[in-house]
């Protein structure tokens, strides 16, 4: 009888957190899944729906998110979205997730790149593979593309996420891989300049000694465990098309270029801010 | 001995006891003469086919070449972990094999087929999913149990470009299943109750037996040499495969790495969830296999639910049995 109830009451869960909308939406997501529903990566769409209204829920009421040229994502074929990093958790991950995934110019879904640790973590590394997130390995960034996917790109890593709050919408150094990934696989990238992820978890100063020993890339002090409430702004921009190039020094001024629109696309949001947090 | 005719093929098969083996010789009889061969008993074979009981790294193998006029050969009889200790296994199934190689060279065999595994792979936290044929072999890395799976490989690759002429063809199956198989995982797929690892479900991919008899038949059938993965594009987490198959799960800690291991050795569970597979239980290796789909036009036949429901029918078999 006690198992029943927990059934009942997951189902109930289930219930507020897959609507009809997020049915629709993931029906309509260009994905191809195996016979149980999970694609190489352990993708999996029945998780998938659960998270997606959950976070949905975060975009809509909790981060208020206001999202601008939404229709630069491609309706289908491959794309790397490439954004600034900030505010210590990947929450801006997740909101570029909802808002790739609630497109209504055709939704996607667009996958998160997970620290290298995350697989050997119980339950969690399963469960975000669930989501579509997958290691950031070249093979799989390369086998993706060519599946014509969607990726979320923060080419500053943990540069990015983990920076203080007074370096905040400071772009990191970016590393060069995702414009290899773009040119040898021919796809355009959109980018995605996010306002208001720097001050949900604005840090302090970061406990690197702490950090290093807990073996973690960065240990922040915070002001809040939990994401505040900012409001938060994403500008996609203009898909930007790059054709292979002869040395390093030419890729890395194809970086500079991609980081010049960020800029561009970052000072858009800020402008439109008006309030932080209300 | 068996009358050959000029244009027909005679074709040698290791590990003819086995269920892979006597599902590719099924498929070979009669367009070819087949010659059954295998190290753990004299296999019954339908007349006409002449069947040997001796072990590859031993002297008696070499009589065989002698006395057939073989084509080819397809190299399927492998010693598994469970059944004799490792330095038995590392003779048999590496020095068996670079006998064979040799021997195919000698009496100038025109084809070797040789049957690999998913696991030379080695199951790693890091491991991208769709693994091509170009990734390092990591077996060795996570257990030495796995050492002669990954030694095998490596000789066969040296034979495969210094020999040319041996058409050496390379493939490397992930899980196959289904009745009659006697592999580790098929082994613990029967059970009523089968361990997990808590918190780890990594996703594999499963093969019917009949579709990778007919993968192999298809591999010497058009000889084009080279190293595949034989792998169907459908993907589902053990844990489920494991429910699938009318299994309970009985979970096992996985925290600290080494205690499901000393659970293993301790419970003896080295036929079904030996401690060297525990990583494999654990993270992925999950295969590319375009290219041997390509290259010969194959498309396994059966899908996951035709595999798992063997062994659920099992199942229900002997639970109305008892």
């Amino acid at each position: 009888m006690l198992s029943f109830g927990k059934l009942d009451l997951k189902e109930k869960a289930l219930a507020h957190l897959v609507t009809p909308e997020i049915e629709h939406l993931v029906a309509s997501i260009p994905k191809p899944v195996g016979s149980f529903g999970y694609d190489p990566w352990g993708y999996n769409e029945d998780q998938f729906k659960a998270a997606l209204g959950a976070a949905k829920w975060l975009y809509d009421k909790y981060f208020r998110v206001t999202a601008h040229g939404l229709e630069n994502i491609p309706r289908s074929g491959r794309v790397l979205i490439v954004g600034n990093h900030s505010g210590q958790l990947p929450m801006d991950g997740v909101l570029v997730g909802v808002a790739a995934a609630t497109n209504p110019d055709g939704p996607r879904l667009a996958r998160a790149m997970i620290e290298r640790f995350f697989p050997t973590v119980p339950w969690l590394g399963n469960y975000l593979n669930a989501l579509g997130g997958v290691i950031g390995d070249p093979v799989n960034c390369s086998k993706m593309l060519e599946m014509d996917e969607a990726i979320i790109v923060f080419p500053e890593g943990v540069r990015g996420s983990g920076k203080l709050y007074k370096q905040r919408y400071q772009l990191q150094r970016f590393g060069n891989g995702f414009m290899h990934l773009a040119m040898n696989h021919k796809t355009p990238i959109v980018p995605v300049g996010i306002v208001g992820c720097e001050e949900t978890m604005p840090a302090l100063v970061n406990l690197k000694p702490l950090a290093r020993m807990l073996g973690l890339p960065y240990l922040p002090l915070v002001p809040s465990l939990l994401p505040l409430p900012a409001r938060v702004y994403l500008n996609f921009g203009k898909p930007m098309q790059f054709s292979s190039c002869a040395n390093e020094a030419e890729v890395t001024e194809r970086v500079e270029q991609v980081k010049a629109e960020l800029r561009l696309l970052i000072d858009q949001g800020l402008q439109e801010r008006t309030s932080i947090y209300r | 001995m068996a009358k050959t005719t000029p244009s027909r093929k005679t074709v040698l098969i290791t590990g003819a006891a086995g269920s892979l083996a006597k599902r590719v010789i099924a498929r070979l009889q009669g367009r070819y003469d087949v010659i059954a061969v295998d190290f753990r008993r004299k296999v019954e074979t339908d007349a006409g086919i002449p069947s040997y009981l001796v072990e590859l790294h031993k002297r008696g193998f070499e009589d065989i070449f002698a006395e057939h006029k073989i084509d080819a050969v397809i190299h399927i009889g492998r010693m598994f972990a469970h059944e004799r200790d490792r330095l038995q296994r590392y003779n048999a199934n590496v020095l068996g094999t670079k006998r064979l190689l040799d021997l195919a060279r000698k009496y100038q065999v025109g084809q070797v087929i040789i049957h690999s595994t998913y696991m030379v792979y080695g199951a790693s936290a890091y491991n991208p999913a769709l693994i091509d044929e170009e990734a390092p072999l990591k077996a060795s890395e996570v257990t030495q149990d796995l050492v002669d799976s990954v030694e095998v490989e490596s000789l066969a690759n040296i034979y495969l470009w210094k020999h040319p002429d041996l058409n050496i063809t390379i493939l490397r199956p992930c899980n196959v299943l289904g009745p009659g198989v006697r592999n580790t995982m098929s082994i613990l797929l029967a059970r009523p109750l089968v361990p997990v690892l808590v918190g780890f479900s990594p996703m594999m991919q499963f093969l019917h037996v009949e579709d990778m008899a007919e993968a192999m038949v298809l591999a010497f059938e058009k000889n084009q040499p080279g190293i595949y993965n034989v792998a169907p594009d459908d993907y589902v987490p053990y844990q489920q495969a494991v429910t699938e198959c009318g299994c309970r799960k009985l979970p096992i800690p996985s925290i600290p790495p080494l205690l499901p291991r000393s659970i293993s050795t301790a419970l003896n569970w080295n036929a079904f969830f030996p401690p060297y597979m525990i990583s494999y239980f654990k993270y992925p290796v999950i295969l590319d296999g375009t290219v041997f789909s390509q290259t010969f036009g194959w498309k396994p036949k059966r899908n996951l639910n035709d595999i798992f429901s063997y062994y659920r029918k099992q199942k229900l078999a002997a639970k109305s049995a008892r």
